[in-house]
This record gives C-alpha cells, sequence and structure tokens, in this order.
C-alpha cells in the first residue's frame, strides 16, 4: 500500500499531539482504568494492550470523543479537546469495529461519502487508494458483494488519503490477509516517519520497530516505552 | 457560592441533610392534608351548582396541580443534568417520574369519578382531561425510557433530553387541545373556572395543595435515598452508614 | 532536514464546508434509499393499507368518510412516518456509518438536519403527493383535498424532526420500535390537532391562512430545536455502545 501524494496546508506540529491527564472510566460499577496519563507525540506508533475486557475499544472511543463516560482531562496541542471539537475532529481519524462502510454503495461512493465531510478528493486519487489496498476492478462492486476482509480493505483505503495526524485504529488487523497485515504494518511506520502518530489495539502480533506500548490491565496501568 | 452548589451535588450531603427534614416534610404534609381535607369534605359551603359531588376537587386538584409542576421540577433537573452534569439532579428525575405518572393517574380518575355525576359519563374528551392524558403519555415515556438503558449516566441524560423535549412541548400541547376542544365541542361547564370561589372553598383546597406538596416532598426524598444508596453502594459512606445506621 | 530534529507533523487544513458535507450525508442517504426501492415502497403502502382499513371497519358512507377523511389521511400518514423512523439511524449505527457521523469535523446538528432532510424527502414527500388519490377515495372535495395537501406539505417535515429525537434516543435499544412510539406519538398530537383542524376549518368555509402559518411556525420551531436534541442525543446512544 502506498500513500497518495496530499497536499498540506496546516502547521507543522513536534509537540505532543494528543496528551491524557489522569483519565479514569468506570464501567458497570467496575473501574476500567484510573489515573491514566499518557501522551502521543508525532511520529509514533503506538499499541494499546491488555486482556479482553481491559478497555482498549473504550480507551480509544473516549479519545476519539465517542465515549463521554470519563473523567480527566483530554488535551490536543496543549489545550482541551472539548474547546475545539471541530479542530481536533478534523485532525482525527478513528476506525472501528464498525468499518462505517455501507453495503449498498460501492467501494468507490463509500470512500467518497466518507471524505466529503473532511476535504475534497478527487475521484483519480481516491480509485487510486483503493487499488493500493487491492481492490484494482472491484470500484464499482456494491460492498455486499465483497468479502469481509474486502470491506475492511475498503476502510483502511482511508489511510492512504488521510492527512489527518492523529490515526485512533481499533481492531484494524482484523479479517484481513497475511499479504494485508504486512502492508498494514508497513503504511502505518510510514506513516509514522511522516510524523503521523498512530494508536492502535489489535490482537495480531504487531512488533513494528519503535513502537510504543500503553498496557491497560486488571492490576492497574502501566505506560512502558 | 459555587462551594454550594457543589455541596448541593454531592449525594453524601444530601443524604445527611435530608434526613434531618423528612420527618418535619411528613408531618407538615400529613397535617396540612388533613386540616384541609377534613374542612373541604365536611365544613366548607355546599356547591350551588353540583352540590356535594364537587368536594372531590379537593383530592383532584392538588394532585393534578402537583403532578404538572414534577414535570416542571424534573425539566429543572435535566437542564443541570445536561450542564452541570450534577449526580442529585439525575437522582432526583428518576426518583419523582413514577410518582408525577401516579399522581397524573390519580388525578385522571378522580376527574373521571367527579365527572359521573357532573357530566353522567366517566369520561369526556374534555381539554383538561386530555391535557392530562397527554402528561400520562409523557411520564410513561420518561420511565419506558430510563428503564429500557442499561447505562445509569446514558440513561439520565438521555431522559433528561426527553424530559426537555416534552417540557417545550407542554405549551404547545396543552393549547392545541384546548384550540381542539373548542372546535369540537361548544363551550361546556368549566368546573374548575369559578367565576368566585368562596375563601371557605379555596382556603381547604391551598392547604392540601401545600399539604401534598410537602408529602411529595417527602416521598420525592426517600425515594432519591434508595437510588443513592443503591448507585453508591461501593463507597465507604454507604457501608458505614448501613453498619452503623447513620450518616 | 536535520535528522536530530524531533519528528513534526503537518496539522491538517481546513476542513470542506458546512453546506458541502450536509449535500455529502444528503447524496449517500438518498443514494442509498435508491439502492432499495422496497424499503421506499413499505411506507407508502402502509399508509394505504391503513386508509382502507376505515371505509371497511368503520362505514363505507360517504358522509361518514367525507367527515373522518382528513383526520384518517392524517392518522395514517402520521404512523407511517413513526414506522420508517426506526430506519433513520438503524442501518448507519449497525454498519458504523453514524460513528464516523459524529466525528466529522462539522456540527452534528447541522449533518441530522441534512439526513432528516433526506428522510422526509424519502417518506413524508411521497405521502403529500400521494394524498390527492386517497383523498378522493374518501370523497374530501376538492378544496379540502388541497388544504390537506398543505397540511401535510408543512407537518410532516415536523414529524420526520421530532421523530429524529426519539429515533436518536432509542438507537441500539432493545424493542426500540415500539419505545419509540410511546416517546413519540404525545409529541406529536399538536401537529395531528392543526394538520385537521385547519382541514376543517377549511370545509366549514373559514380561510385557513393564520392555521397554516401557526402549523409554519411548528415548522420553524422543530427545524430550529429538533436536531439540537437529536444531536445531544445522538452522541448519549453512541457513547453507551
Amino acid at each position: 500500500m502506498q500513500r497518495m501524494h496530499r497536499p498540506d496546508f496546516g502547521a507543522l506540529m513536534s509537540e505532543p499531539l494528543l496528551q491524557a491527564v489522569n483519565l479514569q472510566c468506570e464501567r458497570d460499577q467496575r473501574i476500567l482504568f484510573r489515573e491514566l496519563s499518557f501522551s502521543i507525540l508525532p511520529g509514533t506508533v503506538t499499541r494499546v494492550e491488555g486482556p479482553n475486557g481491559s478497555g482498549k475499544t473504550t480507551l480509544l472511543r473516549i479519545l476519539a470523543g465517542l465515549n463521554h463516560g470519563w473523567s480527566g482531562e483530554l488535551n490536543w496541542c496543549g489545550a482541551s479537546v472539548a474547546g475545539q471539537r471541530e479542530v481536533f475532529l478534523r485532525n482525527m481519524l478513528y476506525l472501528g469495529h464498525r468499518p462505517g462502510i455501507k453495503s449498498l454503495l460501492t467501494p468507490m461512493e463509500n470512500l467518497r461519502a466518507l471524505m466529503a465531510g473532511r476535504r475534497p478528493v478527487s475521484d483519480v486519487t481516491l480509485s487510486q487508494a483503493l487499488q493500493g489496498t487491492g481492490l484494482a476492478g472491484y470500484e464499482n462492486v456494491p460492498c455486499r458483494n465483497l468479502s469481509a476482509g474486502q470491506q475492511r480493505r475498503v476502510a483502511l483505503a482511508r489511510l492512504l488519503v488521510a492527512d489527518e495526524p492523529l490515526w485512533l485504529l481499533d481492531e484494524v488487523f482484523t479479517a484481513i490477509d497475511a499479504d494485508g497485515v504486512k502492508a498494514l504494518e508497513a503504511l502505518l511506520q510510514q506513516r509514522a516517519a511522516e510524523g503521523g502518530a498512530v494508536l492502535v489495539t489489535t490482537h495480531h502480533d504487531l512488533a513494528l520497530p519503535g513502537m510504543h506500548r500503553l498496557v491497560l490491565g486488571a492490576g492497574g496501568v502501566t505506560d512502558e516505552r | 457560592m459555587w462551594q454550594f452548589f457543589h455541596k448541593l451535588g454531592s449525594p453524601k450531603w444530601f443524604f445527611g441533610i435530608s434526613t434531618r427534614f423528612m420527618p418535619w416534610l411528613l408531618a407538615g404534609g400529613i397535617v396540612l392534608l388533613m386540616a384541609g381535607i377534613i374542612w373541604g369534605l365536611a365544613f366548607a359551603p355546599k356547591d350551588y351548582l353540583q352540590g356535594n359531588s364537587y368536594r372531590i376537587i379537593f383530592i383532584h386538584v392538588p394532585t393534578a396541580f402537583i403532578a404538572q409542576s414534577i414535570y416542571i421540577m424534573m425539566a429543572s433537573a435535566a437542564i443541570v443534568t445536561l450542564v452541570w452534569r450534577m449526580k442529585l439532579a439525575d437522582v432526583f428525575v428518576k426518583a419523582v417520574a413514577p410518582v408525577g405518572l401516579a399522581l397524573t393517574f390519580l388525578a385522571l380518575f378522580t376527574g373521571a369519578v367527579w365527572g359521573k355525576p357532573t357530566w353522567g359519563t366517566w369520561w369526556i374528551w374534555d381539554a383538561r382531561l386530555t391535557s392530562m392524558l397527554i402528561l400520562l403519555f409523557l411520564y410513561g415515556g420518561v420511565i419506558a425510557l430510563d428503564r429500557a438503558i442499561n447505562d445509569e449516566k446514558s440513561a439520565a441524560r438521555a431522559v433528561a433530553v426527553l424530559v426537555l423535549v416534552g417540557v417545550v412541548n407542554i405549551p404547545i400541547i396543552k393549547y392545541s387541545v384546548e384550540w381542539w376542544n373548542t372546535l369540537h365541542q361548544p363551550a361546556t361547564f368549566k368546573l374548575t373556572e369559578k367565576p368566585s370561589m368562596p375563601a371557605e372553598m379555596w382556603v381547604p383546597l391551598l392547604l392540601s395543595v401545600l399539604g401534598l406538596y410537602l408529602i411529595f416532598g417527602w416521598l420525592a426524598c426517600i425515594r432519591m435515598q434508595t437510588e443513592i444508596l443503591s448507585r453508591e453502594q461501593r463507597t465507604r459512606w454507604v457501608r458505614e452508614f448501613v453498619l452503623k445506621g447513620r450518616v | 532536514m536535520n535528522a536530530k530534529a524531533p519528528p513534526a507533523v503537518q496539522l491538517a487544513g481546513s476542513s470542506v464546508g458546512v453546506l458541502a458535507a450536509m449535500k455529502g450525508v444528503f447524496a449517500r442517504d438518498m443514494k442509498v434509499a435508491f439502492r432499495q426501492r422496497q424499503d421506499l415502497l413499505n411506507p407508502l403502502l402502509f399508509f394505504i393499507m391503513v386508509v382502507t382499513l376505515f371505509p371497511l371497519g368503520v362505514s363505507p358512507e360517504v358522509s361518514f368518510l367525507r367527515e373522518a377523511g382528513a383526520g384518517i389521511l392524517w392518522v395514517a400518514a402520521l404512523l407511517s412516518v413513526l414506522l420508517s423512523l426506526d430506519h433513520l439511524f438503524r442501518h448507519d449505527f449497525d454498519d458504523g456509518t453514524l460513528e464516523q457521523l459524529v466525528l466529522q469535523p462539522q456540527p452534528l446538528f447541522l449533518l441530522i438536519l441534512a439526513k432528516t432532510m433526506a428522510h422526509w424527502m424519502l417518506t413524508g414527500l411521497p405521502l403529500v403527493i400521494l394524498t390527492p388519490v386517497l383523498g378522493v377515495m374518501v370523497h374530501l372535495d376538492g378544496n379540502s383535498i388541497a388544504v390537506l395537501c398543505l397540511t401535510l406539505l408543512i407537518g410532516t417535515p415536523v414529524l420526520s424532526l421530532i421523530g429524529a429525537i426519539g429515533a436518536a434516543l432509542t438507537l441500539g435499544l432493545r424493542s426500540a420500535g415500539v419505545l419509540l412510539s410511546l416517546l413519540i406519538i404525545p409529541l406529536y398530537i399538536p401537529v395531528l390537532i392543526f394538520g385537521t383542524g385547519t382541514v376543517a376549518a377549511a370545509a366549514e368555509g373559514a380561510t385557513v391562512g393564520a392555521y397554516l402559518a401557526l402549523m409554519g411556525a411548528f415548522l420553524m420551531l422543530a427545524v430550529t430545536l429538533a436536531p439540537f436534541a437529536a444531536a445531544a442525543a445522538l452522541k448519549i446512544s453512541l457513547s453507551n455502545g
């Protein structure tokens, strides 16, 4: 997978992009995590680790601003996320368990619709992105006729055209074949090299050089580097 | 001011303070309500048109009045829930919604009982009764939504949105139902809009309204306390309360 | 480039304008709907069938139908809109599109307004178009049919807008459909009263301008307030999942 050339407009940032201070989350009368503090720097890939039910997905949803059941502080580029929600959303790309792909639309239409709210991208670039994820020839086939893995790839095609500096990827390796996994790993590394920050949860054995780990677990939280 | 506000939001503080108030609320409520009802039922003069059957207003009017004001109170609490995220406001809405439903039902029931001797029928599509019926639906919706959502915080916030949407609609509903009523029926005999009610009638009425308010206050406190205990069961103060019997 | 410099990243530039984003949401909903045309027909068939039940169940007499016709059509339209509301967010919720919608860098209430407009175009508007035919079947006179169509034209968007709040509140809940009806029907009552009342007033020969203006006021109120409530409700429901 090869990232497309993209024009840049925003400012350069080398300070921590996202900063979490004393995050605490409680669900169903159980504390998932408390006093969780960490910073996400540009140019890093961070893997969120922990057993099932330790709150990996919840953490990513909290960071994305989807889950509101938390207390603590979240800062984007040094200022509270709450005060600059639209700026933050423009700079953050979240891919969840549910990939956001409409089964009745074609990959091309899906991608176009997903980009429509973010920035204008030409159809040529989009079809290149689809080809880059191995969907050449499927651009105009309704997604319900594609396999689960192919549908995930449609969502992943967004990563090839994304200009958001922060990516929050929840279980992106699900249903992707071995070649796809390799390509995706390379893509994450490439993104980090460009300065992007990636937070990823996965059950797949992801081990990139220089990867950070954020470990959630029953016995408290450790932030290992 | 802010500290007081913050304190007000603390369930533990509320638990302590409400325990002190509750006996007074209950005692005052019973005394006033009894006085109002006994005066109204036994000593107030007969109505020149309806005779003795009008006396049900000493129950009907307080229930209807308080049933409506509970929704307004819930809406105020809903704003607090959404803006300041105060736990106590969530607890209040959850605790009083069933009380509101029950009082609305009582108001409808007493209205129907009153309707039998005056209109000759249990139910009539009168503007007031219809509005109360819709209020019953609104309370039902609030309770149903609260029960359907498992997560406590989400339930509280969702209910708050629904209550606020409802409270914006209440004046519109009332107005439109009144308009509908004049459209479909010639002006009927209005019961509670007596041109002049003698003091022997409205004083006991006022007493029973006040009494029911106090009893509602007591009921709200005890239901809120129960809800707080179940929500805060893991905290130390609740454990101590259960062991020692006081906060 | 200095090799020792800390890695830096270019922040994203400005995003697509609000109108373009709304257009994107609208266009996608329309496209998805037209890929599954059967779903578009369902509320219409339901509308026709409910109307059919009245002559069969109550009385086929011209006098009854002429008097009750506007009310029957309004109630049937209200129920059809109610029936279609469950789909407003449900599919988007299931496939994750809704999460992406909430995360778009535009005010959510405007995106919801666009979605609701699409919903109205796909359910309310076809009902209005079908109304003259059914109006003739319940023996309404030409003037009443015209006024009825006007009230539905103003009233059905209100139904969609208020319905969006209910759909957002009940999203992802068990038995969401029934709950949605419980929450929303009481809120529909004023629109129903004024919708049918206006037709009744027209049948008696009154001028209906003031009534229509009042319904227009309802519509304006719903357009300005309902998307905010629906956006708040949607965020709460998504936070839950």
